[in-house]
């Protein structure tokens, strides 16, 4: 099974990097562009015993504990489907 | 009297802060390897700083899980003195040793440069030889130095006088130009509420020495020593 979390700053806390590559972005004529946030992304890929609650429970203690500062950061675990 | 350096892998300040403890101090100090699992014969450790595990994931972020770090806990819960310097703040931080946390300066930055910090708490054992207000000046040298936490610790920190540093003008004036990471509240250090564990973004330990463009941090140093003497002697 595979999951994803996501991490990025929390909307309350300034994304310096976010606002030079928006800044880039601008400058390289791109447009209608309001924002950008830069975050993390992690895939994790678990053991084939592990079921999706325990995944769910494993993977959000692990965000917390971590994979995101609480203080800076929010974060989202998505326990993918199956592989086929 | 016996002070331990932790040096974490990508430690790069552990050689100044050994050199100021054993030449300038003129005391016992050992590096201690971030493997090790006991403080048990030191009476103040220095998390110095650097760029433990190339600061992947956050800064500090994995040094927190050394095996060195459940020893630092237990040290700082019965009194013994710690100190983190820059990526040791960073350190203190994630750990939650330190409340708050460091972010990537404002201004995008790494800042290298020397600074002025006013020494707005006394009743430290880090910073009792200093005169409140004092100016110090003092080199920072980080990318993220940028200290920030909720609004509820900011007003606890106030309130319990635990802001030790903030980033002033050579004149002492708190102004936004002076502050060189956009820092919460001008914040440049912190202690914990039993005022034993220091986490500071200067650089004292290069500042101890005139030949180094100042002196302004050795007193913090010898504060720690006399704190020390004074304990050995009861």
């Amino acid at each position: 099974m595979r999951a994803t979390v996501h991490v990025r700053l929390k909307k309350s806390v300034l994304d310096p990097q976010g606002q030079a590559i928006h800044h880039a972005v601008r400058t390289l004529g791109y447009e209608g562009i309001r924002e950008i946030r830069q975050g993390k992304y992690f895939e994790i890929e678990l053991e084939d015993d592990v079921s999706p609650e325990r995944a769910r429970a494993l993977l959000e203690q692990l965000a917390h504990d971590v994979l995101a500062n609480p203080v800076l950061e929010e974060y989202w675990v998505r326990i993918e489907e199956e592989s086929e | 009297m016996r002070f331990g350096v932790i040096v974490f892998p990508g430690s790069n300040c552990d050689h100044d802060a050994y050199h100021v403890i054993s030449k300038v101090l003129g005391q016992p100090v050992d590096f201690i390897w971030h493997e090790q699992t006991s403080l048990g014969e030191y009476d103040a450790v220095i998390l110095p700083g650097g760029f433990s595990y190339g600061d992947y994931l956050r800064a500090g972020a994995l040094a927190r899980f050394s095996p060195i770090l459940g020893a630092v806990r237990e040290f700082a819960a019965r009194g013994g003195f710690v100190l983190g310097i820059c990526n040791g703040f960073q350190i203190l931080c994630e750990s939650g040793l330190l409340p708050g946390a460091l972010m990537r300066n404002r201004g995008r930055r790494f800042v290298c440069q020397f600074v002025h910090v006013r020494v707005e708490a006394t009743d430290t054992p880090f910073t009792h030889l200093y005169r409140p207000g004092q100016v110090l000046h003092l080199p920072i040298a980080h990318g993220e130095g940028n200290y920030y936490c909720d609004p509820e610790t900011l007003a606890e920190l106030r309130r319990e006088n635990r802001i030790v540093f903030r980033y002033c003008d050579a004149h002492g004036r708190v102004t936004e130009v002076a502050n060189p990471n956009g820092s919460l509240d001008h914040i440049a250090g912190i202690c914990n509420r039993e005022r034993n564990v220091l986490g500071m973004m200067p650089h004292p330990e290069r500042a101890a020495e005139e030949i180094l463009g100042s002196s302004d941090g050795r007193a913090l140093f010898q504060s720690l020593a006399l704190v020390l003497a004074v304990t050995a002697r009861e």
